[in-house]
This record gives C-alpha cells, sequence and structure tokens, in this order.
C-alpha cells in the first residue's frame, strides 16, 4: 500500500505512515495559523504580520509586552495542555479498552480538583505548596489510589473503569463538602479553577509545562509500541514478550502525570481527552496508536487553543472560560457518536 | 541425551483454588506435530497456555531445552515459542495487516521496527494463510474464518521454532481447515517446526498428528502414536462416547465413527413407513459386542 513508506538504513528501519504525517503537518500549520490569530487578538489588536514580526524580535516596547507577557503564554499553555490531555486520553480509552473512558471519567481529574479545591477554599495559597503543585499530586494521589484498588493479580480494563468511576464519585463529593465548608470569596475563586481557564497563564505555567512535557511525550510515543500489542488481549500480549503489568503501570503513570500536569496548569478542562483520540482515530483511519497518540496530541492542542480563542472572541468583551467552550463542542459531537452508535445497531 | 525442547515435570495448574491439571508429565517431540485433545474443559486450554508460560503453574515447570521458562527473558521465549489463545482479542478498526505485523514485535526495537526480515515474514504469512487479499479490512468486518484466517498469521509472522495453537481450525470451513493443517505440516517437515495444537476433530487430529495426547480430566490418559493410541476403548475412555475405529481409506490412520443414535431413529422410522426391516443397524452390532 502506498500510504506506507518504509526507511531503511544500517541502524534503522522504520515504516511511516504517510496520512499520519501529513495530518500532523495540518494540524501543526492550522495550530500556528490559531496561535497567531490568537495573539493578535483582543482589546489591544495586533495584525497577524506584525504578531509574526513581533514573535522573531522585532516590534515596539508596547506591542512587545502584550505579545511576548500577556497572550503567547497563555496561547503556549493552551497548546501544551491540549496536547498532555489528547495523549492521556487516548493511553487511558486504550488500556480500559473502552472509548468512553477519560481522566475526567476514572477521576483523576477530580483527585486534581480536589487537593486544588480543597487548598484554594480551605488552606493558604500563598504557602509553599501552591495550586498548581497541589493539583498535580492530587491527579497522581488520585492515580495510585486507582491502581491499587483496581488490582487484583493485575489490573483488568473494565476494573479500572469501574473502581475509577467510584474514585470519581467519591472524589467529587469530597469536592461539594468542601464548598459548604469555605467562605463564599474563596469558593468563587475555585468554581472559576474547577470549570478551566486560561485567564492570566504566564510563562511561570509555560515553563513546567513544556518540561514536562519534553520528558513524558517522547516516553509515551515509545510506550505507545507496548500499547499497540496490549491492544491485542493479556495472554496475546505476553506470548509477543511484553511484561504486561509493567507495561500497563508505566502507561497509566505516564497518562496519569499527563492528565496532572494539563488539569495544574489551566484547571479540568472538560472533554479534550475524551474527544481528541475520537477525532484522531477517525481521522487517522487506524486505530494503532504509533498513528493515534500524535495525532490525538495536535487535535488536543488545536482544540484547546481554538476553544480559548472562541471563548475570547465570541464573547468578549469578558470571554467566558475554555472549559465552559469545549464542554459545548463536546455536546454535539457526544450525539454524533450516539446517532453513529445507533445506525450500527440498527443495520446490525 | 540432550534435553527435548519443550517439556513439562509434574506440572499443576489451578485457577484460584481450582486445580485444572494435576502433576502432568509431557515431553512435546521436537520437529513434529503433536494434536491434544479431549472433552470440553479438561484442561487443554490451561495446558497450553501454560507451555507458553502465560500462567504460572501451581507446582511443577514448564522447560525449554531443559531450563525452566519462568527463568527466561519474556522477549527470548517470544523469539522461540508463539502461541494462539482460543479467543484472542483485537480493537475494532484493527486492519489485517497491522494485526500480523504485531507479530514481529519480539523482533523489534524502537528504531528497528520495519526490518527487509519484517516484511517478509508479514507478506509470507499473509500469503501462507490467503489473507493478502483481506490485508486492508479492518478485523471486526471480517467473517470467523477470515478472521481466524489472520491471527494465525499473525502467529506465524512471529517465526518462532514452536508453534502452539489452540483450536486452530474452529470457524473454518472444510476447505480451509485442511489448508491450516496442511499449512502447519509443510512448517514442520520443511522449516522443522515443532507444533503442539488443541483439536476437536479426532479424525483430523489422527491424520496430521505425529503424536497424540489425549487428555481427562487434568491428566493424560494415552499418549503416543495414533495408530497406537487411539481406539475404541480410548474414545470410549476420554470423550464418554461410543464408536467404531476403523482405518481411515485415505491416509491409513484411525478413523473414528461414532455410533449414536442416528441409525436406530433412522431404521425404527423406515419400519414405520415400509414395515420391518431385518437387518440390524450398526449401533445394535456395537452394543452387541
Ligand atoms: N479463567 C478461568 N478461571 C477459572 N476457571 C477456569 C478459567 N479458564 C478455564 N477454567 C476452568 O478450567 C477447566 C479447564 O478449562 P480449559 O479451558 O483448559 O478446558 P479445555 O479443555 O480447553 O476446554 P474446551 O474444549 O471447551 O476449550 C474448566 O473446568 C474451566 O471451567
Ligand atoms: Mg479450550
Amino acid at each position: 500500500m502506498t500510504r506506507r513508506v518504509t526507511v531503511r538504513t544500517q541502524s534503522i528501519s522504520l515504516r511511516l505512515d504517510m496520512r499520519v504525517l501529513g495530518l500532523l503537518g495540518a494540524l501543526g500549520v492550522a495550530t500556528l495559523l490559531a496561535l497567531t490569530l490568537s495573539v493578535g487578538r483582543g482589546d489591544f489588536p495586533i495584525a497577524p504580520l506584525e504578531v509574526l514580526s513581533t514573535l522573531t524580535g522585532a516590534g515596539d516596547e508596547a506591542t512587545r509586552f502584550v505579545v511576548l507577557e500577556l497572550r503567547l503564554p497563555r496561547a503556549l499553555t493552551a497548546v501544551l495542555t491540549g496536547i498532555a490531555l489528547g495523549i492521556a486520553g487516548a493511553i487511558f480509552q486504550d488500556l480500559a479498552r473502552n472509548p468512553l473512558v477519560s481522566p475526567d471519567i476514572i477521576g483523576i481529574s477530580a483527585g486534581a480538583s480536589f487537593a486544588a479545591v480543597s487548598l484554594i477554599v480551605l488552606g493558604d495559597t500563598s504557602g509553599v505548596i501552591s495550586v498548581p503543585l497541589a493539583a498535580l499530586g492530587g491527579a497522581i494521589a488520585a492515580g495510585v489510589a486507582l491502581y491499587l484498588l483496581a488490582w487484583r493479580g493485575g489490573v483488568q480494563g473494565y476494573r479500572l473503569v469501574l473502581v475509577g468511576i467510584g474514585v470519581a464519585a467519591l472524589l467529587h463529593a469530597g469536592i461539594d463538602y468542601v464548598f459548604t465548608r469555605g467562605q463564599i470569596f474563596q469558593v468563587a475563586e475555585a468554581y472559576v479553577w474547577l470549570v478551566g481557564s486560561l485567564n492570566a497563564r504566564g510563562w511561570e505555567h509555560v515553563w513546567p509545562l513544556a518540561g514536562a512535557l519534553a520528558v513524558l511525550l517522547p516516553l509515551a510515543l515509545a510506550l505507545g509500541r507496548q500499547l499497540e500489542v496490549l491492544q491485542l488481549g493479556d495472554d496475546v500480549a505476553r506470548a509477543l514478550g511484553i511484561g504486561v503489568e509493567r507495561a500497563r503501570l508505566a502507561l497509566l503513570a505516564v497518562a496519569v502525570v499527563l492528565t496532572g500536569i494539563a488539569v495544574s496548569a489551566a484547571g479540568p478542562i472538560a472533554f479534550v481527552a475524551f474527544i481528541a483520540p475520537h477525532i484522531a482515530r477517525r481521522i487517522c483511519g487506524t486505530v494503532s496508536p504509533s498513528g493515534v497518540l500524535p495525532v490525538a496530541a495536535a487535535t488536543g492542542a488545536l482544540l484547546v487553543l481554538s476553544a480559548d480563542l472562541i471563548g475570547r472572541l465570541a464573547f468578549a468583551p469578558n470571554g467566558v472560560p475554555v472549559g465552559i467552550v469545549t464542554a459545548i463542542i463536546a455536546a454535539p459531537y457526544f450525539l454524533l457518536l450516539l446517532r453513529r452508535a445507533n445506525l450500527l445497531g440498527a443495520t446490525g | 541425551m540432550t534435553e527435548p525442547l519443550l517439556q513439562t515435570a509434574a506440572v499443576t495448574l489451578a485457577y484460584d483454588e481450582r486445580v485444572v491439571v494435576h502433576e502432568l508429565d509431557l515431553v512435546i517431540p521436537q520437529g513434529m506435530v503433536t494434536a491434544v485433545v479431549g472433552a470440553n474443559g479438561c484442561g487443554k486450554s490451561t495446558l497450553l497456555r501454560a507451555l507458553a508460560r502465560l500462567m504460572r503453574p501451581r507446582g511443577g515447570s514448564v522447560l525449554l531445552d531443559g531450563a525452566s521458562i519462568a527463568t527466561l527473558p519474556s522477549r527470548e521465549i517470544a523469539k522461540r515459542l508463539g502461541i494462539l489463545p482460543q479467543s484472542p482479542l483485537a480493537p475494532d478498526g484493527l486492519a489485517v495487516e497491522d494485526l500480523v505485523g504485531r507479530g514481529r514485535y519480539p523482533h523489534q526495537t524502537l528504531f528497528r521496527h520495519w526490518s527487509a526480515e519484517d516484511e517478509a515474514a508479514v507478506e509470507s504469512a499473509l500469503a501462507a494463510t490467503g489473507t493478502s487479499e483481506l490485508r486492508a479490512r479492518p478485523l471486526d468486518e471480517l467473517s470467523g474464518g477470515q478472521r481466524q484466517r489472520a491471527w494465525i498469521a499473525m502467529t506465524l509472522a512471529q517465526e518462532t521454532e514452536i508453534l502452539l495453537l489452540d483450536e486452530p481450525t474452529t470457524f473454518l470451513d472444510l476447505t480451509h481447515q485442511i489448508e491450516v493443517l496442511d499449512l502447519l505440516d509443510d512448517l514442520v517437515d520443511a522449516h522443522g517446526r515443532t507444533v503442539v495444537m488443541v483439536l476437536h476433530d479426532l479424525n483430523q487430529a489422527c491424520r496430521y498428528a505425529d503424536h497424540i495426547v489425549a487428555m481427562r480430566d487434568g491428566r493424560i490418559h494415552a499418549a503416543g502414536a495414533p495408530g497406537d493410541v487411539v481406539d475404541a476403548a480410548l474414545v470410549q475412555d476420554v470423550f464418554g462416547l461410543q464408536a467404531r475405529v476403523i482405518d481411515d481409506p485415505v491416509t491409513g490412520t484411525p478413523l473414528c465413527l461414532p455410533t449414536g443414535r442416528r441409525a436406530d431413529a433412522t431404521n425404527r422410522r423406515r419400519a414405520r413407513s415400509t414395515g420391518p426391516d431385518p437387518r440390524p443397524s450398526g449401533a445394535e452390532a456395537d452394543r452387541q459386542a
């Protein structure tokens, strides 16, 4: 078939999926366009060309400040958050063998939220532990709890889902409880955080995200090869020489931390981790993680960035948080999926 | 004397508390086809899974070249021993070609995942199973038999010297059953592979196996060349079935003809419509004997 191209030298031999590469290119260009647009629009409009020239070092002081200090870090946070959520969602869905799973549903985001909300409402946000750090810690703690509770001589996909739903329910109850204990001012602040927002994100949000992704992204893509084999079930994976439990634990850990850093940077932005892998599978025309993981990352980035842009432009001057826009985008997609499932069901 | 390629030493297999296979000693003859037969639930799949270290024995061990497979690196075993489980899983939408390619996993690394050998192995596995034309089709849109052949191709692409197959011919039409069995025969003949398969069709087992292992309740009831071990008594003991065993007119191997009650019923019906038929049925003759 022509969509695959083989590259062989002395020490490497790779097979590249041209469709996946093409999609990554197209999504990359689209993201760049959205980024330019996002950085240009606002109370202080800047023409796209001026944005580009400012990014390459030109421009006056005021423009430079608006572009480099205010808007670029926000847009980059959106891109990086989307990458992390897209990959995390794809990994969770494959591990659970269930395309309806996402970190929101199995309690990872809820762990981050519970920790962050507790800190905002009951704690001291100016202390050593910042809200992002609390959120990351909460996600990891929820991931560990999920793994231990689901473990029964190994972690089966369906147990991951059932136990995860339980963990999520418990944590949401915890969040509600925290709200009843707080002052109205802190509760309001926590609420805004819970929706998922990119307001006032600066370089202090970008750098940790970028650093973590520099490690986690290659790791996730490398583990994608094991995920590919795990898709064939534990028996076949073991027969093909994979340490099944170890591989699953590594993948789970990577997905949990990816979720954790995304939520800690922008709050639990709804549905991105759920939808990005779906779109990726659809446009890739394959279910192989080697194609789906990178495309889900690129899709997630474009999704979060455009949702933030829409939230700022369509609801100017105050804008709405990005999490509300992603939820609005997700609703019709959900219905579309359901319709497709119904059609399939009807025709056998 | 050299160590047998694959054998079990007093292996005991259990699910939770239920012991399914009891202290079983088995030597798999190298470079031959071994067929495991027995009634439903007697432990055939369990034994095969243990041979491929998919489950850990409760007691005893499985030895590959005399070394316990529990102590060997998983990837090294995967290069030498492949298994097709009874009901494998695949995600919806997975293309046949991608499934077969995954059989190459133990031979690949991150940056060497599509060598000329990989490509050749996948192509010949597709060709051997007649799935080349199906390569781009998603697995979940194939017929049961086509899917089974794709899975067999995945196992072949692994290119292991030992092949374990759990009911490789289920879902296949008669032509494809014979094709798959002939293919396995060729692998043994031309490449010196060792094949162990679970078969439900005793006659096919007798034809294609050099060595038959008949299991009953988690124990080996009899093992040996089909001509030596398969007779009416064995069929009665292992399957609880009355049968006549004759020589297969094509291959000379044992051919099992279950008695059943069908002949009696035919006779009764014929008697009802045309009056009494003096001929005794085969079944009655067997029972009188
Ligand atoms: N995962 C499992 N958990 C518990 N018991 C099991 C499990 N798998 C099999 N068993 C039990 O172990 C026994 C042997 O099962 P096994 O699958 O080995 O039988 P088999 O000989 O392959 O049967 P069949 O011809 O139906 O495939 C059966 O009694 C079965 O109920
Ligand atoms: Mg079985």
